[in-house]
């Protein structure tokens, strides 16, 4: 199992989909994931949906990990998860953290994000639903 | 369904511009899964046409940013572009954060440009081991230009010469006197050297010794490399670029020295792939075997000399084989 991670790591995008010019969160992530040996792409901010997709598909990645604190979460997300789905990529699974309100957490899980994160996470349990997530995708 | 009956059906489906077939079958290839050999046998025959363009050279002199003005460029002009961009694996974690793809605006959105990420994945030389590999696909995908851009690589990473038709070594002003520039090593792979960041100070100086360096001896295999001055942000000097590395790919051809960088090619391939496998081997035999153990356990006491433990070890690995 351990030889099998070696020699082929998760791999996972991050972006910041929107406008809102805040990537610490995104940076943060990003390295806690390269830290627990998983290949990060960071495609950075200013991301629009269709960049994401593209994004994932080129980079045949195994989790789309999105940072978003402008409010706008409830069009952006959503359209990422229903673009994955139109392309046909609808087994790369997506999740998302920022400032997202509960209820509106709860209705972007209806709507196909798998998981939505705070302010506070710790990133040992963002590292484990990342390793859950792509292991069941493989 | 078997990988066999699979494979003529993926090798199509990379032919016929399917992106995800193309993506899926890159990791396959970095993740050295055995079941990819057919499809890729059945892609070789198809591949040797694009221009492969190789930029390597320091970290920071703006690798990523003159891949995204090519890539503009050869847009322009109706190319379709692969693209490349190898970043380190950590020696500590495996992980890594690959940042190549943020400065290429045309990475998304346009289905003539396929930007693709690698991870070095300990192999040293600049590249990953599967990079010559992944050019390769990208190459019977049809994509005419395939820009491999290096990790920022030192003096001894110069593998990009065995994968690329044209090596552009990208450098800026002040890196060093001009006696760096007779040193062995990065300096004798460019078949073109690019000065980047041209509006700083110094870059005409960066120019001229280059252009010194470049004439004090006898061109190598009769081409002598092109000197450009780039500034990628402003997209000046990239026209030139792209002109010098065109004559350096017209040259290959009017002087027949292609036949020779594609032997090269192959023959670096092909050893790379069979260093890989004994390597694996190697490293298992060094886990596994009891006897490497107790040599190993010698040397660490110094109670024996490691030339003749390795001398062990490689006469047994002879006669086991």
């Amino acid at each position: 199992m351990a030889r099998r991670a070696r020699s082929s790591p998760i791999r996972v995008l991050i972006a910041k989909p929107g406008l809102d010019g805040h990537d610490r969160g995104a940076k943060v992530v990003a390295r806690a994931l390269r830290d627990a040996g998983m290949e990060v792409i960071y495609a950075g901010l200013r991301q629009t949906p269709e960049d994401i997709v593209d994004a994932a598909i080129q980079e045949d990645v195994d989790l789309v990990g999105l940072s978003i604190l402008s409010g706008a979460h409830m069009a952006l997300l959503p359209k990422v998860v229903r673009l994955l789905k139109k392309r046909g990529a609808a087994d790369i699974p997506v999740i998302a953290g920022g400032i997202i309100p509960d209820e509106d957490a709860r209705r972007l899980k209806r709507s196909g994000l798998r998981a939505i994160y705070g302010p506070g996470t710790s990133l040992e349990a963002i590292v484990t639903t990342a390793r859950q997530l792509a292991r069941h995708r493989a | 369904m078997s990988p066999k009956s699979r494979s003529p059906t993926t090798a199509r489906a990379v032919q016929n511009g399917d992106r995800r077939a193309l993506a899926r079958l890159i990791s396959q290839v970095e993740n050295r899964d055995p079941a990819v050999r057919p499809t890729l046998e059945a892609l070789y025959p198809h591949t040797g046409h694009a221009r492969i363009v190789g930029l390597t050279g320091p970290l920071g002199v703006g690798k990523s940013s003159l891949i995204n003005a090519l890539v503009n460029l050869l847009r322009h002009e109706g190319e379709r572009v692969g693209v490349v961009a190898v970043d380190p694996s950590s020696p500590f974690s495996g992980g890594s954060v690959l940042g190549d793809r943020i400065r290429i605006e045309r990475a998304s959105g346009d289905d003539g440009v396929f930007v693709r990420s690698m991870a070095s994945r300990g192999h040293a030389g600049g590249v990953a081991a599967a990079t010559c590999e992944v050019a390769r696909l990208l190459d019977a995908a049809g994509y005419g230009v395939i820009l491999v851009e290096t990790v920022g690589s030192g003096q001894v990473d110069l593998e990009i010469r065995g994968i690329a038709t044209t090596s552009v070594v990208v450098l800026v002003p002040h890196l060093g006197d001009e006696v760096q520039t007779l040193k062995a090593g990065l300096f004798e792979i460019a078949d073109v050297f690019c000065v980047n960041k041209s509006d700083l100070p110094g870059a005409e100086e960066a120019a001229k010794d280059l252009r010194e360096l470049v004439g004090l001896g006898p061109p190598r295999g009769g081409w002598r490399p092109a000197v450009v001055t780039t500034t990628a942000l402003g997209g000046t000097g990239v026209a030139d670029l792209w002109r010098a590395v065109d004559a350096h790919e017209g040259f290959l051809d009017e002087s027949g020295t292609r036949h020779e960088v594609e032997r090269r090619r192959a023959r670096e391939e092909i050893l790379g792939l069979v260093r890989e496998r004994l390597d694996g081997d190697l490293s298992a035999r060094i886990e596994r075997d009891p006897e490497v153990q107790a040599l190993i356990d010698r040397v660490a006491e110094h109670s024996m000399d490691p030339r003749a433990a390795a001398d062990h070890l490689y006469r047994s690995l002879r006669r086991s084989r």
